[in-house]
């Protein structure tokens, strides 16, 4: 089976012409599998975060808590559904056909794929100057916390193991996955606008040569099947029962005190009244 | 030609069995004037080829409670020259006779005009164009050769319908009759034939293991006026520039009802819906022509070589608006 198809351009060229849909069906059998995999895991693991004891501890010494605390902003949460309506359309106008549900779905595509766009350019805007630009990158300095929330989810406890700041290590590198995976199809979407009708760029095929374009169509297919699988991981996280609390925030954007301090250090997301007192 | 496995059966029962044993695999073989082209091409190597011209119960024109029934193999000489069909829809027996010349005629099957592949010669060349499976359409770049190709409708491919009789059918409100396996499913004109926004690789809904066995024409237009032209670049053996074909419901000298249809310009045949509706209850004149042909072609966008089609096109629908008649002011 080839994963990539590929055919002879007038010019006796090879060239690639995209991916196989075969792999359409391998990240959402993968996606589904790994719900499955997981969603069994957590039925018999231990995982452990903060005890009561630690957290009760941890409201003592931060008494000036407000009983809620903003995670995201008004502004935050919009972008976010916004992204996740465009990018519902684009999943669905783009392999709805492929299993066989047909209707006319590029100009839907196209138009899912220009709000996408414009609301990532929104967004890196506004994470770059109004937001913490660095609270949603992993990097080296997080792989203590990586080696703690491994230890957690084996059921071990790690006293003194750091926690996360604002966004917990799962949302960072999922954030760092959409990410590469939004600016491919996001580039190559807009080259590919180059190839149909839309009334926005003037339509010319011979803007690149064969094999970019080749490149380009196996790359926002690639990219485009991947996002199946992360989608399927988003929707089953956001919906497991010990993650509604982060969920709920993105629909009424706060969390509770509570939840901040067993899930968040206070020194590395720093809330309004989260200072420690002198109580003791 | 490619070697193929060649499937003779006697029996639509017979074939269904084989498609469906073969599924995208088999290639369905009718007059063999679309086929052939393929084939030795080599551009399509089907693995099995599955040949209709035994199955007597493909062919035949009968009366069949409120129309016509006609196999979907009968061949257009035997329609265009049919008693039944010249009496009641001589709209069809015209457009049969204007496919190609005499010889292609006696071999050509309705079933097979009507299912016939894109003319788009990059497409027929065997180039990887979205029809083609591929990601570019070569006949919609700057410097495309594209005299022949669509005006409306164009969804990435600007190929276009290539059939006489589709629109003719499509005028005349034409039911077809498509069977896979023991199921069987009757389609309108206007579902089975599919633009490429839907599906850039095929012109209608035929899938894989289904047979267009016949094609059932109402009464409702039976006896009516029409009108059927073809503008080609000769007059024999070619395929059409722009061809219409009209139903008109005519009382004196007011058009009551009208069924409008142009192929040569979409990858569909193109119903005029809107002028349709602006006919009804207008007087048969020169300025109701005039302003139907300006509404047929609304929408339309050209191509570097293809602009005469919109003249053309106005030109039909005004001759079709007029037909025999003198214009009455």
């Amino acid at each position: 089976m080839d994963l990539l198809t590929t055919a002879r351009s007038p010019w006796g060229e090879s060239v690639f012409i995209h991916i196989s849909w075969s792999l359409f069906w391998a990240s959402l059998v993968g996606g589904l599998l790994f719900l499955l995999a997981h969603g069994g895991y957590m039925l018999f693991s231990q995982h452990h975060k903060q005890t009561s004891g630690e957290v009760d501890r941890m409201e003592r010494e931060r008494a000036g808590l407000p009983a809620h605390i903003t995670r995201h902003g008004f502004v935050a949460r919009a972008f976010h559904w916004v992204m996740a309506f465009s990018m519902l359309a684009l999943l669905f106008t783009a392999f709805l056909p492929i299993i066989g549900v047909r209707f006319a779905w590029v100009q839907w595509h196209w138009m899912a794929g220009v709000l996408l766009t414009a609301s990532v350019l929104f967004h890196i805007f506004h994470a770059t100057f109004v937001l913490d630009f660095w609270s949603i990158w992993v990097g080296p300095k997080d792989i203590p916390e990586f080696k703690a929330e491994m230890m957690r989810d084996l059921g071990q406890e790690v006293p003194g193991a750091p926690l996360p700041g604002k966004y917990p290590l799962g949302n960072r590198l999922y954030h760092l996955a959409v990410m590469v995976a939004g600016l491919v199809v996001i580039g190559s979407g807009i080259m590919m606008m180059y190839r149909v009708r839309t009334g926005l760029v003037e339509r010319n095929p011979y803007v690149m040569a064969d094999p970019a374009w080749g490149l380009t169509y196996v790359a926002h297919g690639l990219m485009g099947v991947g996002f199946v699988g992360l989608v399927i991981a988003h929707i089953y996280f956001a919906l497991r029962p010990e993650k509604l609390w982060i969920t709920k925030a993105m629909i009424f954007g706060t969390i509770s005190r509570r939840d901040y301090l067993t899930h968040h250090d206070p020194n590395r997301w720093s809330a309004q009244g989260s200072r420690k007192s002198n109580v003791a | 030609m490619p070697a193929f496995e060649l499937f003779q059966p006697a029996s639509v029962a017979d074939t269904l069995g084989v498609l469906n044993r073969h599924g995208a695999d088999a290639w369905v073989l009718a007059g063999g004037n679309d086929t052939f082209d393929w084939l030795k091409d080599r551009i399509k190597k089907p693995k099995v080829v599955v040949d209709l011209s035994n199955v007597n119960e493909l062919r035949g024109i009968k009366d069949a409670g409120g129309g016509l029934e006609i196999g979907s193999t009968t061949t257009l000489t035997t329609i265009a020259h049919d008693p039944m069909v010249k009496e009641r829809f001589p709209l069809l027996a015209d457009a049969a006779l204007l496919v190609a010349s005499p010889q292609i005629r006696n071999v050509s099957t309705l079933g097979g005009n009507v299912s016939q592949d894109a003319r788009c010669w990059y497409y027929r060349a065997g180039w990887p164009c979205y029809r083609a499976g591929g990601n570019i359409c070569y006949a919609d770049t700057p410097t495309s050769i594209n005299r022949e190709h669509a005006i409306f409708n164009a969804d990435r491919c600007v190929a276009v319908n290539p059939s006489d009789t589709a629109p003719a059918l499509m005028a005349l409100d034409a039911q077809f009759v498509i069977k896979n396996g023991d199921k069987e499913r009757v389609v309108s004109a206007e579902e089975f034939f599919i633009g490429p926004g839907v599906n850039i690789t095929r012109l209608n809904m035929l899938q894989p293991g289904d047979l267009l066995t016949a094609i059932r024409i109402p009464n409702t237009w039976a006896g009516k006026g029409h009108y059927c032209e073809k503008v080609r670049d000769r007059q024999v053996w070619d395929f059409a520039l722009v061809n219409i074909a009209a139903s008109m419901n005519v009382s004196g000298t007011t058009i009551n009802d009208a069924r409008m249809v142009v192929n040569g310009v979409a990858a569909t045949p193109y119903r005029l819906n809107a002028v349709e509706a602006f006919l009804k209850g207008k007087p048969r004149d020169k300025a109701t022509a005039d302003a139907a042909a300006e509404m047929a072609v609304e929408g339309a966008v050209t191509l570097r070589h293809n602009g005469y089609k919109v003249p053309l096109m106005k030109a039909l629908v005004k001759r079709a608006i007029r037909g025999d008649a003198e214009w009455t002011s």
